[in-house]
């Protein structure tokens, strides 16, 4: 028997009114993996994490997290639609960071990271402040923890914002463009930070980025999403180095221009 | 003689006591309307399914006088089996009257805030209750401080409408007054006069907040 699938996107598909994002999307992710997605915008990539993470319903298909559905439940052998107790019991496992950093303004970086902690997990204030005080070490800003998100640069808003997400001891991270609301000059901190947390973590990471040097440095694999489908992916050497889909060349051709 | 001062000071203690009522009716009354408001805005956007209810109750209480609502509690609420003291129904009918206005001024609180924050709550799966009590409301609150002030001073000055069902405030007290000694002049202004420096005092108040959450907020 193979290992269980970290998340498993089973025939997916969203739509908006008559606008199809995504098709009937196929995608397993490992244990551990560290997948990059990549493509023009309005390819449905952001979507896919953002699914992942409840922040949008799914019209079609199962997401499946270790085995188990996200947001539907077995009833007489058949799948329905998931309770919120179901829902918020599978969505503990996934945590995100967003383009904007979406921290919470009127709370210090600590406060911004032991609220969950306390209010969703129970853990005591002092537990959670000590977990807190790691993970703000681990990115850096152990001397910022007493500062509001409007006192930080936006690397270090986005430092906190991850620091923030791995207090709830997620299995799976997902990255949304993270770097992409930043000035240039502040990106690299940001992705140290990632690249540390992928080695000292044994978490599952997706990443819609466009960063394309840090994807193929990064990741184990590279999805190229064109039109609300995977029209190519593989390992970052393949994918970037030959590309077999004419589609995924031109993308890389005008993005490797820009950049 | 227009103006009778020593009038002036014989009514004033009575009127004074009337005050009081005025002011109980006014802090009670706002308190109904400033919780249930809350309460009604959190509903909608919590349940949406009574979101079109809601609505619908809201533009009711809006669009229909106070003084009806007022009799209405007092008068026909008793029909039903809900007897209630002058004071009690006076104050009920301007708490549910202003949480109406209250709700909306809250909706549009929360309407301000930024999606991200709603889905920064979901990914760490805050529950919908923690969601309101830790994340939303202490941002929607401070900006519509200002909001709710107008309406509280707006609550105040509409409280002689209780009058009409003979709870003893300022207003009744000086109509009891003018129709015992004939004179109206002195207790009709004194009236004037008092709301016109509680709701000064009141906005002066509420400006002071203002500023002081500014500040917290500048931060």
């Amino acid at each position: 028997m193979t290992e269980q699938p970290m998340v498993r996107f089973d025939n997916v598909s969203k739509r908006y009114g008559s606008l199809t994002v995504l098709d009937g999307l196929n995608l397993e992710i490992a244990r551990g993996e560290k997948v990059s997605i990549i493509g023009p915008s309005g390819s449905g990539k952001t979507t896919v994490l953002r699914m992942l993470m409840t922040l949008e319903t799914i019209n079609d298909g199962v997401i499946w997290v270790e085995g188990e559905p996200l947001t539907h439940m077995r009833q007489n052998g058949k799948l329905v639609p998931a309770n919120l107790a179901h829902i918020r019991r599978i969505r503990a496992k996934i945590g995100m960071v967003f383009q904007s950093f979406n921290l919470f303004p009127h709370m210090t970086a600590m406060a911004n990271c032991i609220e969950a902690p306390i209010t969703v997990l129970g853990m005591k204030r002092a537990d959670a402040e000590a977990r807190a005080a790691e993970l703000l070490d681990m990115v850096g800003l152990s001397q910022k923890k007493d500062h509001y998100p409007s006192q930080l640069s936006g690397g270090q808003q986005q430092r906190v914002a991850i620091a923030r997400a791995l207090a709830m001891r997620p299995k799976i991270m997902l990255f949304d463009e993270v770097t992409s609301a930043l000035d240039p000059e502040l990106v690299g901190e940001v992705l140290q930070v990632i690249r540390q947390i992928g080695r000292e973590h044994d978490l599952t990471m997706l990443m819609v980025t466009h960063q394309m040097g840090f994807a193929k440095e990064f990741s184990d694999r590279v999805c190229f999403f064109y039109q609300g489908k995977i029209c190519e992916q593989g390992p970052p050497g393949e994918l970037f180095g030959a590309p077999k889909n004419e589609r995924t060349r031109q993308f890389l051709h005008a993005v490797l221009e820009a950049g | 003689m227009i103006w009778d001062w020593n009038f002036t000071l014989q009514i004033l203690p009575i009127l004074a006591r009337a005050a009081v009522v005025s002011v109980e009716a006014t802090l009670l009354g706002f308190v109904i309307a400033a919780t249930l408001g809350l309460v009604l805005a959190v509903i909608r956007i919590a349940v949406p399914w009574t979101a079109w209810t809601i609505s619908v109750l809201v533009e009711l209480i809006r669009s229909t006088p106070l003084l009806i609502q007022i009799f209405f509690i007092y008068f026909v609420f008793p029909k039903f089996g809900l007897v209630l003291d002058a004071f009690t129904a006076g104050v009920l009918a301007i708490g549910i009257h202003y949480a109406a206005y209250c709700s909306e001024v809250y909706r549009a609180g929360f309407d301000n805030i930024h999606r991200g924050q709603w889905e920064a709550s979901i990914a760490l799966n805050l529950s919908s209750w923690t969601t309101f009590r830790d994340i939303i409301i202490p941002q929607a609150i401070p900006p519509i401080v200002p909001a709710l002030g107008n309406y509280l001073v707006a609550l105040f000055k509409e409280t002689p409408l209780l009058s009409a069902i003979a709870v003893l405030e300022l207003m009744q007290t000086a109509k009891i007054i003018g129709s015992e000694t004939f004179r109206y002049t002195e207790p009709i202004t004194l009236v004037g006069l008092f709301f016109l420096a509680m709701s000064l005092v009141s906005a002066a108040l509420i400006r002071a907040l203002e500023r002081l959450l500014n500040r917290r907020n500048a931060r």
